[in-house]
């Protein structure tokens, strides 16, 4: 049996129609077609899945789609303001490509929902802290030195957030 | 996903009249990160899942000096590790908290969840025994409370009875002059289970111990209080040679298995090592009245 979900995506309203034993990567995936949230290990440790649901960053391979009825989610495809006049890239898209802190760029959007909402939360966070936030996304290529710097030099500057 | 029918009661009662319908085919959903490992891994093959995060009045973090602390069944890890009480008198419990796997699992997460999983490594249960805690359920019966340190019964092994929903933890007030730590040793700093977990909650009347709960993660087929540690220190005067003796009780009494994280051997000495280490680690914030861990966080908000 499939139940009806009403959830805002991205700032947009969806009713979506899920079988309940789906999980929300695999909804936003297929029924929303939004691929930009990756599977890596659907099991919870590598965080490729990351979205914002709620304000919180999870791991949605590790949610029901029909948990999030009446939810507000954020994915990569939702992190730029595609409204704005020329479309720009988000601050942190721009930073993380300025500093080579995406190479095969798998882990790329969950690292980036990851950080977006450490930002949120703390707008100048400490090196520790970025570590901190990023410790469930596991990235394959950079050792992470270049993803925190990614981070930390757009911290507290305008447009970030 | 193996497929499975859906539920969201909206009252505990319905939730146990779910349970007792299914008859043991149903499982209760919390936060989801080890049930739904387990569907994908097909490790349990539930056909019914029960979510109760709709049913009102279990999403709670409450505390007052009578009481105590009082965690509510869908309170998740995020709660607790940012709530001020837990980072004031319940140090052991915030510590475990804060290294329980990522920020995304945490905000899903519940500390009941972790509890009735029962891994044997599973990190806030030797705070929460070190603590004294007690847990109620609410089941077919009615409201049970139980002592946490009765809980489990192996791993992934539980008192509670089919139809049974743990509902609350409560957790005493620390008296003054009392120190807590938890302490675990993984492989790697972060996204990690505990080789060994050792947690320690210790009362000092001046130089003398008053009293002291050590209970070990990861090194029997439950969390287990080293009792033969406990003795040696209860109603003594505070010395080194004292800690020493009772990190080589502790050692002596726990129980590991050779896995993938560590040999049985290395656990033992690690308990040694850790034991003594949390001991010296809780007598010190005992006598300052501290938090042992560096709990300041640079965050400047605009
Ligand atoms: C990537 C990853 C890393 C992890 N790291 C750690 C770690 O470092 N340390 C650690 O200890 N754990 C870790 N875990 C395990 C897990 O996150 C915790 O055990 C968590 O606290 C489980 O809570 P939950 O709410 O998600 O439980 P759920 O998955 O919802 O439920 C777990 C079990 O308890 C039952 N249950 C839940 N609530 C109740 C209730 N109120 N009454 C009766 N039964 C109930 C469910 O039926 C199920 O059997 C990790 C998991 C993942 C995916």
């Amino acid at each position: 049996m499939k139940h009806m979900v009403s959830t805002i995506i991205n700032g947009e309203r969806r009713e979506l129609a899920i079988k309940p034993y789906r999980s929300l990567l695999d909804v936003l995936r297929n029924e929303a077609e939004l691929t930009g949230s990756k599977k890596g290990c659907d099991v919870g440790d590598c965080g490729a899945c990351t979205v914002i649901l709620d304000g919180k960053p999870i791991n949605s391979c590790l949610v029901l789609g029909v948990e999030v009825d009446g939810s507000e989610i954020t994915t990569i495809e939702g992190l730029a303001d595609h409204t704005a006049p020329g479309a720009p890239l988000h601050p942190l898209q721009e930073s993380i490509l300025q500093h080579g802190g995406a190479q095969c760029g798998f882990c790329t959007p969950g690292i980036l929902m990851a950080a977006k909402a450490l930002l949120d939360e703390t707008p100048r966070p400490t090196d520790e802290e970025a570590r901190f936030a990023i410790a469930g996304n596991l990235c394959r290529c950079t050792g992470y030195t270049k993803i925190v710097e990614s981070i930390l030099s757009i911290s507290g500057s305008e447009g970030a957030l | 996903m193996r497929p499975f029918d859906y539920f969201e009661p909206a009252t505990l009662p319905e939730a146990v009249s779910l349970l007792e319908r299914f008859d043991g085919r149903a499982s209760i959903l919390a936060g989801g990160t080890d049930l739904l490992v387990e569907i994908k891994e097909r490790i349990r093959l539930p056909d019914h899942v029960i979510n109760i995060k709709k049913v009102p009045g279990l999403d709670y973090l409450s505390y007052d000096p009578v009481d105590g602390l009082k965690i509510g069944s869908l309170a998740t890890l995020h709660e607790v590790e940012t709530s001020p009480v837990v980072i004031e008198k319940y140090a052991g419990l915030y510590q475990a908290a804060r290294e329980l796997g990522s920020i995304q699992v945490r905000n899903r997460a519940t500390v009941a969840g972790n509890i009735c999983r029962a891994s044997p490594s599973a990190d806030t249960l030797p705070p929460l025994i070190a603590d004294n805690a007690t847990i109620h359920t609410f089941g077919p019966d009615g409201e049970r409370s139980i002592p946490m340190e009765k809980f489990f019964t192996g791993p992934g092994k539980t008192v509670l009875l089919d139809g049974e929903i743990l509902t609350r933890i409560n957790v005493p007030s620390p008296p003054p002059n009392t120190g807590k730590v938890y302490l675990k040793l993984g492989r790697r700093a972060a996204m990690e289970l505990a080789t060994v977990g050792v947690a320690v909650t210790l009362t000092l009347d001046g130089n003398e111990c008053r009293s002291v709960r050590i209970v070990l993660g990861a090194v029997a087929p439950t969390p287990m209080r080293a009792t033969d540690a406990e003795d040696i220190l209860i109603g003594k005067a505070i010395s080194e040679n004292a800690i020493e003796e009772a990190s080589q009780a502790a050692k002596d009494q726990c129980r590991p298995i050779s896995d993938v994280r560590g040999s049985a051997d290395y656990r033992r000495e690690m308990v040694r090592v850790l034991t003594g280490r949390a001991l010296r680690m809780s007598i010190e914030a005992a006598n300052e009245g501290n938090s042992p861990f560096d709990i300041s966080t640079d965050q400047t908000v605009d």
